[in-house]
């Protein structure tokens, strides 16, 4: 350890809670909020008082980056099992842009520009259903006759995560026993000395650094990140969060291959609006084959409408805003959005792998919930009900411990919190999810056709398929076809003249036209970052996306980074690396998925770190 | 004379200007769009005077710092969850109505009742802190009515610094008009000082002054007392944005040269 590194260890404060936890998403609202139920039905329980402050109530902290527990991204449609359990006779009128879920529909969508790539099947599929005309096909859409039981969300709702999670956390600060901080990243657990891929074991989590410069050094200011030493650390920070892949990539178990980026705009539709709250579309087909969407509508007359970018789409121009933008013009979607105001805007990484890409959950001193510990299904295309449930059975199991004064070793955390998950809906429906999609990475038919195997027979049978890490899906440039090289050198040539980004003139090189803005939904991807919220750096911490190696940047010609970049804070720099500016950055972390070029293979030649900031949008 | 002083920071609470804002007029007169959906944080106002309380206090031993606010409970609490780590305070809250449309007089009232009943509080050490146009709309009307109401004659507005002197006086760095400062000295507390910007950055989150914070602070938002504003008479015959339109650009590495150029261009537009 240098002298300097001496000074920053000397200078280093150190707290002690019994449990912290990192992230406030719907995971640690599942979690918190079981603690806390319990908590209020007999406060007096010696179960819950504190062992680091005799005579107190346990120390319960909680740690999120976001600069406000509102500034989550994303509209969902869920089936609520879990969190109605949690809150019996839930009145969705209570929360904020949430609606009981009233109307499901699924549109396959035909391209009416001409510019998709799509295979050979779906344009036979598209001529077959342009002949039967409006029998089948209105508005450039064939609706299917009825919604595939695996994606129902019966009995569900529609809600903002923003919102539900700002409802949540209100109950919670309000119940006194646990602290909710947000605008505080953590940076990293704190193994246990003696920790290894055998012997897992976390004492607790360090925050990030206060006062350093953008490549973290010691600045103005300069305060290092507090060590918070817990008897429990609870990782509930999502898909690309730090202190869950430092855990993965010190235990070795949990690897994500499979991503998508979700990326929605919340819209405030006409007033002579139709469309009836709790209404769900779910759209295929457009604007690319991979390229799912989704139309969800809240009350006061707001959609969320947006796509999934997938990391099995293998073309390396990744245009999500330029997608999305093309998506909402189908014309199924343009006669009830056309005359909409754009009020929000977002995007957010998915992590997909499901079961496949579960980590260990527990150790001895931590556990694993949400997102990032694989409860997503990806058949259902549900994570929000999953994430709070996993989180509902590690406080139950945490209860369970604590009244049995027990501690929380690795054993007894399976013995309760992984028994409890095994056990569940969670577990059964990750289970039947675990190969549905692998189809889609030998083809978009072979993918319909194998969710379809095992949406309808749970799992049994599926297309399962050696799914390859996530920069191995990106195709590279060289590897297409003459036509498909001469197209790429048109776009560059097209970028370079008029100043734009590549991959954006590749999509117009490839047919599609150009965005006719209006300025106020059809506006430019720096007017979404200004009017759907606006995206705020704190200058006291460090950069938090990096690049490792620059000669591989630079020697890179997919750029994927670049087009997948949710707020156009990576661009091309001068001397061909990407340049990052994080006064642009959602945190959407796509950039840590697509990069085609990783120096192993394996994992991402980007790293992303903890950071504060990011987009301010409460309707997200 | 001790030098110790008793700081109370009017803190008036907006919702995030990141957030897209709305004007609209309801039923009970002008406001923001959905404004109970938006994260509240301090006024810009507010916040400095908030910055500049524990940085005074941190000098002067024995001194204490409360913070008055008056808003929706939720969102009071909401607000903790962003300013509870980076200064020691104990949180007077008032549960009221939200919104910028308030009568000036009925918030003043509100908040002068508060303070005159906190226990411990010395009146003789008071300092009034709070934002020079908190809660006004930029009238600078509120805190100057606090004042007058607690009995405080000495009053400073668009205050950007304080120099603490043995004696107990204070010198004070004052904004006034045509862009100059003036320099006063005060014999000591109490005194009303209305804060511009200041010249504080944002103190860090300290994890371990939130913790402590908050020890206090949620019993005393369980017991927050409840008021409701009268307007007595006050209408707002109607209320507009005003007509410049923003214009953003991101742009980096610009020379002052080409930033003086636009400047020029866009006055001469005007």
């Amino acid at each position: 350890m240098s002298s300097a590194e001496q000074a920053v260890e000397t200078d280093r404060q150190t707290m002690e809670v019994d449990i912290a936890c990192v992230g406030f998403g719907p995971a640690m609202g599942g979690f918190l909020t079981t603690l806390t139920q319990a908590w209020s039905q007999s406060p007096g329980d010696p179960a819950f008082e504190s062992k680091i402050a005799p005579g107190m109530p346990l120390q319960v902290l909680c740690y999120e980056r976001a600069d406000d527990l509102a500034a989550s991204v994303s509209g969902v449609v869920t089936r609520a099992e879990g969190i109605r359990a949690s809150f019996p006779g839930l009145d969705p009128n209570q929360i904020p842009m949430a609606a009981d879920v009233k109307q499901e529909r699924v549109f396959y969508l035909l391209d009416p520009i001409g510019a998709s790539r799509r295979p050979l099947t779906l344009r036979a599929a598209d001529f077959f259903l342009r002949l039967c005309g409006r029998l089948l096909v209105k508005d450039e859409a064939f609706e299917l006759p009825w919604t595939p039981e695996f994606l129902h969300k019966r009995g569900g709702l529609v809600f903002s995560i923003g919102q539900f999670n700002q409802w949540v956390a209100a109950q919670l600060m309000a119940n006194g026993l646990v602290q909710i901080w947000p605008s505080t990243p953590v940076s990293s657990p704190i193994f246990a000395e003696n920790s290894d891929a055998d012997k897992r074991a976390v004492v607790g989590i360090r925050l990030a650094d206060q006062g350093v410069d953008k490549d973290g050094a010691p600045a103005d200011g300069f305060m290092p990140g507090m060590d918070v030493r817990a008897r429990l650390t609870v990782v509930g920070d999502g898909s690309v969060g730090a202190v869950g892949k430092a855990l993965s990539h010190k235990f070795k178990q949990g690897e994500q291959r499979d991503w998508a980026l979700g990326m929605k705009m919340v819209v405030e539709l006409r007033e002579d609006s139709t469309l009836e709250p709790g209404t769900v579309w779910h759209t295929f087909g457009f604007p690319e084959a991979e390229i799912f969407g989704f139309l969800y509508v809240h009350p006061d007359r707001l959609v969320s409408v947006g796509i999934f970018v997938p990391s099995w789409m293998s073309d390396p121009a990744r245009t999500a805003y330029r997608y999305l933008q093309h998506y909402i013009q189908h014309p199924v979607l343009w006669k009830h959005l056309k005359g909409g105001t754009l009020h929000s805007w977002g995007a957010k990484s998915l992590e997909e792998s499901g079961k496949r890409g579960e980590p260990f959950l527990a150790g001895d001193g931590f556990a694993r919930i949400g997102e990032g510990s694989g409860s997503t299904n990806m058949l259902t295309g549900s994570g929000v009900d999953e994430a709070w449930t996993t989180g509902v059975q590690l406080g139950e199991a945490v209860l369970e411990l604590l009244r049995g004064k027990r501690s929380f070793t690795e054993q007894n955390l399976a013995d309760t919190y992984e028994r409890r998950r095994r056990a569940s809906w969670v577990e059964r429906g990750a289970r039947e999810a675990e190969h549905a999609r692998d189809g889609f990475h030998t083809g978009f038919v072979r993918g319909m056709v194998g969710m379809a195997l095992a949406g309808l027979t749970h799992g049994r049978l599926s297309l399962k398929t050696k799914i390859a890490s996530a920069p191995k899906q990106i195709r590279p440039f060289e590897a297409q076809g003459t036509a498909d090289q001469k197209l790429r050198e048109a776009a560059i040539q097209k970028a370079t003249d008029e100043g734009r980004p590549f991959h954006d003139a590749l999509l117009t090189a490839r047919g599609w036209p150009e965005i006719s803005f209006d300025g106020r939904l059809l506006v430019t991807q720096q007017d979404a970052l200004l009017m759907g919220g606006k995206v705020q750096a704190m200058s006291a911490f460090a950069d938090h996306v990096r690049f490792l190696d620059k000669d591989l940047c630079r020697s890179c010609r997919e750029k994927t980074c670049i087009a997948m970049c949710s707020g156009q804070a990576i661009t091309q720099g001068a001397d061909g690396t990407p340049a990052f500016e994080r006064e642009k950055c959602v945190h959407c972390g796509a950039c840590l998925w697509n990069c085609a070029h990783a120096p192993n293979g394996e994992t991402s030649n980007i790293e992303f770190l903890a950071g504060a900031g990011g987009l301010h949008s409460a309707e997200n | 004379m001790s030098d110790s002083y008793h700081i109370v920071v009017c803190a008036g609470i907006v919702p995030d200007p990141l957030q897209t804002l709305e004007p609209t007029t309801g039923e009970n007169g002008p406001g923001v769009k959905n404004e109970m959906l938006l994260p509240a944080v301090l006024d810009p106002w507010a916040a400095s005077a908030f910055y500049e309380a524990p940085n005074l206090a941190a000098k002067h031993a024995g001194s204490r710092v409360w913070l008055v606010s008056l808003g929706p409970k939720a969102k009071l609490q909401q607000l903790m969850m962003t300013v509870a780590q980076k200064a020691s305070f104990e949180l007077v809250p008032i549960d009221g109505p939200i919104g910028g449309f308030t009568d000036a007089h009925a918030t003043a009232a509100a908040l002068a009742d508060a303070i005159a009943v906190i226990p411990e509080l010395d009146r003789s050490k008071l300092l009034l802190f709070g934002g020079w146009e908190s809660a006004t709309r930029g009238a600078g009307v509120t805190l100057q009515l606090v004042g007058e109401r607690l009995g405080i004659m000495d009053q400073f507005q668009g205050v950007d610094r304080i120099d603490a002197r043995d004696d107990g006086s204070f010198e004070v760095l004052e904004r006034v008009e045509g862009g100059k400062h003036q320099i006063s000295v005060c014999a000591g507390a109490p005194a009303v000082l209305g804060w511009a910007t200041g010249n504080l950055a944002e103190p860090r989150n300290n994890p371990r002054v939130g913790m402590a914070n908050m020890r206090t602070i949620m019993p005393a938002l369980q017991k927050a007392k409840s008021v409701s504003l009268a307007a007595d008479g006050l209408r707002y015959i109607s209320v507009s944005l005003p007509s410049q339109q923003r214009t953003t650009r991101v742009v980096k590495d610009l020379t002052a040269d080409e930033i003086a150029r636009e400047l020029v261009e866009w006055i001469e537009a005007e």
